[in-house]
């Protein structure tokens, strides 16, 4: 039987299948005490959305509340500022 | 960083931490992109502003066509200025033709940090950072 795929990731980056080697998820902001996202960095950025462009859920990302409200604001400004698009295939 | 707000405006203006990023035309020469720069370069300071930084990104290749374009000139200030002075900057924007896109932010205390340290080079992600285009240069 085929594995399901990921809806929004497709696959690699965040590990979601409740398979056997899932290790717990945890907010990398918190953890790397970082306090500010920067909206110009494209690369950066491109962890938090999907290949279509659209922002991963927190429940995926494990990122905490506080700072998945960042990341939110920081995609968008990024879109505007064309440093990352509104949508398209394969961004990655 | 912000300081105590007074009733009277006159008395003390209170400077805010601003950042605006501009994406002028690609089919400006360098002198008039230069001309560009240095006439926004002035305005902040005409208008009780204090220029804290400046980055250029040269010609960038947009991550969607803007004005049926695929690349910009961007062009980052970071600024002090009043709050008022930022509608008469974008209204400023708004006027130019050259300019195609901006985008004003306010910084908060963890913003200013974060470009301090940036510009001190004390992280190097990204290959699209301003540093390794003046590395090149």
């Amino acid at each position: 039987m085929a594995k399901p795929q990921n809806k929004y990731t497709g696959s690699s980056v965040f590990n979601t299948t409740p398979d056997a080697t899932q290790r717990k998820k945890y907010c990398r902001f918190k953890k790397n005490g970082i306090k500010y996202i920067d909206y110009k960095d494209a690369n950066f950025l491109l962890k938090f959305v999907n290949d279509q462009g659209k922002i991963l859920p927190r429940r995926l990302t494990g990122t905490s509340l506080k700072y998945q409200r960042k990341i939110s604001q920081a995609v968008k400004r990024a879109r505007h500022i064309a440093v990352l698009p509104f949508t398209g295939d394969m961004i990655k | 960083m912000a300081t105590k707000t007074t009733k009277t405006k006159e008395e003390s203006v209170v400077l805010n931490n601003y950042e605006s990023v501009i994406i002028f035309t690609p089919v400006l020469s360098e002198e008039q992109l230069k001309d560009a720069v240095a006439k926004y370069r002035k305005l902040i300071t005409d208008n009780g502003g204090e220029l804290i930084h400046e980055e250029n990104w040269g010609l960038t290749k947009l991550a969607y066509p803007i004005q049926k374009k695929s690349t910009g000139f961007y062009h980052i200030y970071e600024y002090k200025a009043p709050a008022s002075f930022v509608s008469t900057f974008e209204l400023a924007f708004r006027r130019d033709e050259r300019i195609m896109r901006f985008l004003s932010t306010v910084l908060d205390k963890h913003a200013i940090h974060y470009n301090v340290r940036k510009r001190n080079g004390e992280f190097n992600q990204g290959k699209n950072s301003p540093k390794q285009q003046e590395a090149k240069k």
